[in-house]
């Protein structure tokens, strides 16, 4: 799988945001949203990308969909670079890239039924034109989803968090993607259903072929869910490998800090865990610390660090961390 | 050891125009002094509206605590005039909620939200209010107190603000924190921080904590005693370990089964609870949960299971809690 050409490369994606200097703002400030990730991922695989809020995950998910223009640096989506598209390019390489977001009640319609909302984008794309047809497919879509063809004259509101989940996942299957980011798409639903939409996101990826990019701050659901797993902090990669070597062989303080907060749902496990507790708090993008970001709060840091900005560097064969101390 | 707050029969109904919507339906429990109690379960099971319940902040005329008695130092809540709950608020029993940005009033200084509790309370004068006001701030691990009690809550970040939560929580000694998903809106590196906190604190100044929480974790690693929450009942209680170790409800067992963890091997499928939540309103007959139930017999369905003893204080609502352990789930559709 590692020798062909993957279906996505990003390569020093950066997006800044100007912030302020406006009719009422103050001064005008950067925020270093992305600041030089690259990655790939392999056809068929499912990358987890995790990190706490505002460590630009999401804004990483949006500039690979295009839904934010990159600052620099370059996507390139089976085989195509994303920058040198046409607008009506790029609407057919939009087709092969899908989203499922975190929140399935605010990325849904309310004032159309679930069928409408499937059926919108099959006509749209021209991807079954004719009305018949395309009422079939909706309820194919429906099953493969999990969810009763019946289900097609209901509104979002008269859906549960879990079933509209679902419909969210048959609206990016409807079509036909190669890739889908999941943005968050288990964190607002309750544990029990969680495990359900997990399930069926890795039915569909044997089913269909899919390839995924998982961005989550569940560290648990990540490893469950990933192939392999890059872990960001204030905009950068942090350390980027296979699933196991992460998790069993963390590399970075910042990864060891993460593993060590998951508090895990056994008292007597529990009970014998060292506990490392991170100090202070992620600074602010508008104004990263010098050096390796990480360095305020890393337990292991050295003066070199304040200065230092630690390349991402393969540490073991095929195990990539950015610091210093390693 | 000594009952401090002694909950029986709590039930607390909202009427709505979809019907009556029975969120706590007769649930008793106990916090006793010094220990951190939690209350587990999933959104809608009634365990925040069980809190708002104690605080008697149940929103009216839709909510009403219909029956029960809550126990406290002594006295039932409520029996008490709202004047003489007034003086239970924020002074015997502290209160820390999830969204610590919508419970801190924006437009006063958080100086000010920490010295109007003591200043109402306990009678402090301003230089006195002052001076306790920048001691919490350094209790809770905010430091240069003097100058951060003349900034507004936006200016601080989602854990600090959670602290200044914490700081007005504790402001008046109380013996009782009821704290609801104190950490669920934070980090994982910053939720770490606020539950050491929130436990050191705890022991320091002898404070029990209620904890209620859907996470699973979160829980094992902080409370002493557990209850289980579904469809506005209590269906399991006992001590952490003990629950975790010998679950004997079928929702626990589903619950602690459908997350996985990061100290075992990973599986190859996840096992979720199928189906979801009841509606409320429309409650079905017998044991609210046999629908989704992998062990249901036709008992479940007909008689609702009281929550009773399984060995000791560990207490389950099902029919089969004893032979649980024995039992293999009927494969069901996921």
């Amino acid at each position: 799988m590692s020798t062909s050409e993957p279906i996505l490369r990003v390569a020093n994606l950066v997006k800044h945001f100007q912030v302020g200097g406006g009719l009422f703002g103050g001064p005008a400030a950067t925020v270093k949203a992305v600041d030089g990730v690259s990655f790939e991922i392999q056809r068929g695989e499912t990358l987890g990308l995790v990190g706490e809020s505002g460590c630009g995950k999401t804004t990483t998910g949006r500039c690979i969909l295009r839904l934010e223009t990159p600052t620099s640096g370059e996507v390139v989506f089976e085989g195509r670079d994303m920058a040198k598209l046409s607008d009506a390019e790029l609407r057919g390489v939009r087709r092969r890239m899908q989203v499922i977001f975190q929140d399935p009640y605010s990325s849904l319609n309310p004032r159309m039924t679930v069928g409408q909302i499937i059926a919108e984008p099959l006509a749209v794309h021209r991807i079954v034109p004719d009305r018949a047809a395309r009422a079939a497919r909706v309820q194919d879509l429906l099953r493969h989803a999990g969810l009763l063809p019946a289900m097609a004259r209901r509104y979002p509101h008269e859906l549960s968090g879990g079933q509209r989940q679902r419909v969210g996942i048959a609206r990016a299957l409807a079509m036909e993607p190669s890739l889908i980011v999941c943005d968050e798409p288990v964190s607002a639903l309750d544990v029990s259903i969680q495990a359900q939409i997990i399930n069926l996101l890795e039915e569909l990826q044997a089913e269909f072929g899919l390839t995924y990019l998982f961005v989550a701050h569940d560290l648990s659901v990540v490893r469950h869910i990933s192939d392999r797993v890059a872990v960001m902090y204030l905009g950068k990669v942090m350390e980027i490998t296979d699933r196991k070597s992460l998790y069993q062989d963390p590399q970075h303080p910042y990864t060891k800090a993460l593993l060590s907060a998951v508090p895990i749902p056994d008292p007597a496990v529990e009970a014998g865990r060292e506990h490392v507790v991170l100090g202070g708090e992620v600074p602010s993008p508008l104004n990263p610390p010098s050096g390796c970001v990480f360095h305020p709060r890393c337990p292991i840091a050295v003066a070199e660090c304040r200065t230092i900005v630690p390349e991402l560097r393969e540490i073991k064969p095929g195990h990539q961390a950015a610091c210093i101390r390693l | 050891m000594e009952v401090l707050l002694d909950v029986r029969r709590l039930r607390t109904h909202f009427h709505t125009s979809a019907g009556v919507i029975r969120a706590v339906d007769g649930v008793s429990w106990d916090v006793r002094k010094g220990e951190t109690v939690a209350l587990v379960g999933e959104s809608g099971c009634g365990k925040s509206v069980s809190a708002l319940s104690v605080m008697r902040l149940v929103s009216a005329p839709a909510g009403r605590i219909v029956d029960g008695e809550i126990g406290f130092k002594g006295r039932n809540l409520l029996a008490l005039t709202e004047e003489e709950m007034r003086q239970v608020r924020g002074r015997e029993i502290g209160m820390v909620f999830q969204e610590p940005m919508t419970s801190l009033n924006p437009v006063l200084t958080i100086g000010r939200q920490l010295t109007e509790t003591v200043e109402t309370h306990l009678g402090m004068t301003a230089s006195q209010s002052h001076a306790r006001a920048v001691e919490l701030l350094s209790l809770v691990g905010i430091p240069d107190g003097a100058r951060r009690l003349r900034q507004f809550p936006h200016q601080f970040s989602g854990g600090m603000r959670q602290r200044i939560m914490i700081a007005m929580a504790l402001a008046c000694n109380p013996s009782l924190v009821l704290a609801d998903e104190p950490t669920t809106a934070l980090d994982v590196t910053i939720q770490a921080q606020i539950l050491e906190l929130m436990k050191s604190l705890s022991r320091r100044l002898g404070a029990a904590i209620m904890m209620i929480t859907h996470n699973l974790g979160v829980v094992a690693r902080y409370a002493d005693r557990v209850n289980v929450m579904y469809a506005g009942k209590i269906v399991e209680r006992a001590t952490a370990r003990e629950i975790y170790a010998n679950p004997r409800h079928p929702y626990t067992l589903g619950l602690l089964r459908s997350v996985p963890r990061l100290d075992e091997p990973r599986r190859s499928r996840l096992q979720p609870i199928p189906g979801q939540p009841p509606d409320l309103s429309r409650l079905p007959g017998g044991c609210s949960f046999a629908p989704r139930c992998a062990y249901a017999i036709d008992r479940c369905r007909e008689e609702e299971p009281p929550l009773a003893p399984v060995v000791g204080e560990h207490l389950s609502a099902c029919w089969l809690a004893n032979e649980l352990p024995t039992l293999t789930p009927a494969p069901v559709a996921t």
